[in-house]
C-alpha cells in the first residue's frame, strides 16, 4: 500500500510539472494519449462485463461532429454543443442497445451489429458531404484563445482540460468497479438468466453502462475535435477507430483502473516513437510493426499489459481471458486497488 | 418499370455473386473451426497484389497469374491458420477476433510499405455488353458466373469426398468427431487452405472490375461479415442468399441516392433485422 501511495504521489507531481518542463511536442503527446486514455476507459467500462462493442467509433463521430457542426454553422458554443452530442450519442446508444440487449444480440452478434453501427455513421459523415466536408474532412472556425468557442491556441489550457477529464474517466471507472452495479453486471455477463431469477434487472445494469459509456466516449471525441481541430470521418468514427480502441484498451487491460490508460500511453507513443523512427520514407512501417505487436501480445498477454504485470506480482497461476463470457470473473477481487 | 433500375437491379444480382464467394468463404471457416477471420477482405487483398505483380509487372498469361494468385492465397489461408488461429483457438472468442484484426492491421500496413498507397489496375479491359439498351459489364457477368460454379463445385466438395463429410461433421458437433477417427487439426488445415483458395478466386474476379490497394479491405470487409451474420454465421446456404439481398439494396439504394447512402441503407436494414432475427434472417 505504501509503495502504491508512493507512486502515485510521483505520477500526480509529474503531471503538475509537465506543462512547464516539457517542449510544446512532447506536451502534444501527452495531451493525446489522456484524451485516448480517457475514451479507452469510457469502452472499458463495457467491454470489461463483456459487451464488446465495435460500435465507439459511431459515438466518438457524433461526439466530435455535433459541436464542430453546430459551432461552423449556426455559432453555437461547444458549451451547448458538447452536451447536445452527449445526448445524441446517448440517443444512439439507445436506439440501438435497447434491442440489441432485449433480443439477445451476444457475442460475435453484439460485436458485428456494433461494427455496422460505426460503419453507418461513417458513411453517414462521408454521403453528408456538402455539410460535412466528406473525407476531406472538417475545420471548426477558429476564433484564436475563446472560452466562449473553447479553443485555445496555448497547449497548457488543453493539457489541464485533458487532465481533468482523465481523472473525471477514472473516477467513473472506480465507482462502477466498487457499486453494487459491478457484481450485478458480472453476473449478467456469465448468465444472464441465472442473474435475472436472483432480482436482478438485467435490461437496466446493461443500458445503465452502456450509455455511460457512450456518452463519455462523446465527450472524449468532441474535446479530442476541439483540440486537434480538424475532424475526418476516418479518424473519428468507423472500423478503423473502433478496432482502435478495442485493441489499445484490451492491450492494456479492462479489468484494471490504469489498464486502458497504459493501453493508450502504450499504442500512442509506440506508434509516434515508430512514425519519427521511420520517418516519412517508409509509409506503413510503423503500422506494421505494431500490428505485429498487437498480434503477439494477445497471443502470448491475453489478459492485457496491466493484468499481466498484475497476475505476476500475485503469482496468480488462473489463466483469465481478456473479456470473459465465462465463470472466472465471479471469484475475482476489486482489481483497481492493484496499481 | 425504368430501364435504369433494371440495370441496377441486374447489376446488383451480378454483385452479390462475389460477395456470395467471399461469405462462403468466411462461413466455412466459422461454421467449422470456429473463428472469425476479420482481415477475410485483406487477405482477398493479397490476392489482387499477387494478380496485379504476376500479370502486369511479371507478364505472366493471366490464367497462370489466377492460379498462382488462387494456390499463394490459399497457402496464406493454411499460415494464418497455423501461425494465428491456433494459437489463440482455445481463448476466448473476442481474442480470436482481435488476433485476426491485429493481423488486419498488419496486411494493411505491410501492404502500404510495399507497395504505397497507389490504386492500381491490371489493366484488363473487358467489354461492356449491350443487351436490350442496358449496359452489363461483362467481367461482372463472368464474375457471378465463376461465383456460382465455386459455390456449386464446393457444394458437390462438401457432399461427395470423405474431407468434406468430416468438415461438416465437424461443424455439427466437434466433441464428437475425434472418436469417429477424424483428425480434427489437418480438417482444420483443408478448410482454412479452401477458405483462402476462395478469397483467391475472388481476388482473381474483384481484380478484374476494381483498382487494388491497401485498403481495398475496408470498403467490402465489414459488408461480407454483414452478410454472413445475416444468413446466420455458419450457415452457407442462408450467406449465399443473404448476399443477394445485400447487394440489390447497395444497387438499388445506389439507383436512388448515392453509393454511400447506399451502404448506410444497407448497414441500417441489417442493424434493424438483427433486432427481428437475432440468430439471422433463415435460423430456425
Amino acid at each position: 500500500m505504501n509503495l502504491n501511495h508512493i507512486i502515485r504521489a510521483v505520477g500526480l507531481a509529474a503531471l503538475v510539472a509537465l506543462p512547464f518542463a516539457a517542449p510544446p511536442y512532447i506536451l502534444h503527446l501527452v495531451i493525446q494519449i489522456l484524451i485516448w486514455a480517457f475514451i479507452y476507459t469510457a469502452w472499458s467500462l463495457m467491454g470489461r462485463f463483456g459487451f464488446v462493442s465495435f460500435g465507439h467509433g459511431a459515438f466518438l463521430g457524433v461526439g466530435a461532429y455535433v459541436p464542430a457542426l453546430l459551432w461552423n454553422y449556426y455559432g453555437v458554443t461547444p458549451w451547448i454543443g458538447i452536451p447536445l452530442s452527449v445526448m445524441a450519442a446517448a440517443a444512439l446508444a439507445i436506439v440501438v442497445g435497447y434491442p440489441c440487449f432485449r433480443r439477445r444480440v451476444l457475442g460475435h452478434y453484439f460485436a458485428l451489429v456494433t461494427l455496422a453501427l460505426s460503419q453507418v455513421v461513417l458513411l453517414s459523415l462521408v454521403a453528408a458531404r456538402d455539410i460535412t466536408g466528406g473525407s476531406l474532412g472538417f475545420t471548426p472556425k477558429a476564433v484564436g484563445h475563446s472560452w466562449y468557442a473553447l479553443q485555445f491556441p496555448e497547449k497548457g489550457y488543453f493539457y489541464v482540460i485533458a487532465v481533468v477529464l482523465w481523472l473525471a474517466g477514472l473516477l467513473v471507472w472506480r465507482m462502477i468497479d466498487r457499486g453494487i452495479g459491478r457484481e450485478a453486471l458480472e453476473a449478467i455477463s456469465e448468465d444472464e438468466d441465472a442473474a435475472s431469477s436472483i432480482g436482478i434487472d438485467v435490461m437496466r445494469q446493461k443500458m445503465r453502462v452502456t450509455i455511460i459509456s457512450a456518452a463519455l466516449t462523446a465527450v472524449g471525441g468532441a474535446i479530442y475535435g476541439q483540440y486537434v481541430m480538424y475532424l475526418n470521418p476516418e479518424t473519428v468514427s468507423g472500423i478503423a477507430v473502433s478496432l482502435q480502441i478495442v485493441f489499445a484498451a484490451i492491450a492494456g487491460g479492462v479489468y484494471s483502473l490504469l489498464g486502458p490508460s497504459v493501453g493508450s500511453l502504450l499504442t500512442l507513443s509506440l506508434t509516434e516513437g515508430l512514425r519519427v523512427w521511420f520517418g516519412t520514407d517508409y509509409i506503413g512501417a510503423a503500422n506494421t510493426i505494431y500490428g505485429i505487436l498487437l498480434v503477439l501480445c494477445i497471443i502470448f498477454m491475453p489478459q492485457g499489459i496491466v493484468g499481466s504485470l498484475q497476475g505476476m506480482r500475485r503469482r496468480s497461476t488462473i489463466a483469465k481471458p481478456l473479456v470473459t463470457a465465462n465463470r472466472q470473473s465471479a471469484t475475482r477481487e476489486p482489481s483497481s486497488a492493484a496499481p | 418499370m425504368d430501364i435504369y433500375l433494371l440495370e441496377a437491379i441486374i447489376n446488383g444480382v451480378l454483385l452479390g455473386g462475389v460477395l456470395a464467394l467471399l461469405a462462403l468463404g468466411l462461413n466455412l471457416i466459422f461454421g467449422v473451426i470456429d473463428v472469425v477471420w476479420i482481415c477475410y477482405a485483406d487477405i482477398v487483398m493479397c490476392g489482387m497484389y499477387a494478380i496485379f505483380f504476376l500479370y502486369a509487372q511479371y507478364h505472366l498469361p493471366l490464367p497462370l497469374a489466377f492460379l498462382i494468385a488462387i494456390i499463394g492465397v490459399a497457402g496464406l489461408g493454411v499460415l494464418v491458420h497455423l501461425l494465428i488461429i491456433a494459437p489463440v483457438l482455445n481463448s476466448a472468442p473476442i481474442n480470436q477476433l482481435l488476433a485476426t484484426g491485429g493481423l488486419l492491421f498488419f496486411l494493411q500496413s505491410f501492404a502500404t510499405l510495399l507497395f504505397g498507397t497507389d490504386f492500381r489496375n491490371i489493366g484488363v479491359r473487358l467489354p461492356v455488353l449491350e443487351i436490350a439498351t442496358m449496359y452489363v459489364s461483362f467481367a461482372r457477368l463472368i464474375a457471378f458466373a465463376v461465383a456460382l460454379i465455386g459455390a456449386i463445385a464446393l457444394y458437390v466438395f462438401l457432399k461427395r469426398t470423405y474431407i468434406g463429410t468430416a468438415i461438416r461433421a465437424i461443424a455439427q458437433d466437434r466433441e464428437i468427431v475425434g472418436l469417429m477417427g477424424v483428425d480434427q487439426r489437418r480438417v482444420y488445415l483443408v478448410v482454412s487452405a479452401i477458405g483462402g483458395a476462395l478469397a483467391g478466386l475472388a481476388a482473381c474476379l474483384l481484380a478484374l472490375q476494381y483498382d487494388v490497394h491497401p485498403y481495398i479491405g475496408n470498403t467490402f470487409g465489414p459488408v461480407i461479415f454483414m452478410i454472413c451474420v445475416l444468413g446466420g454465421l455458419g450457415n452457407m446456404i442462408g450467406g449465399f442468399i443473404a448476399a443477394f439481398v445485400i447487394s440489390q439494396i447497395i444497387a438499388i439504394g445506389g439507383y436512388y441516392s448515392s453509393t454511400e447512402l447506399s451502404y448506410v441503407f444497407a448497414f441500417t436494414f441489417f442493424i434493424v433485422l438483427m433486432f427481428i432475427r437475432p440468430r439471422g434472417l433463415f435460423a430456425p
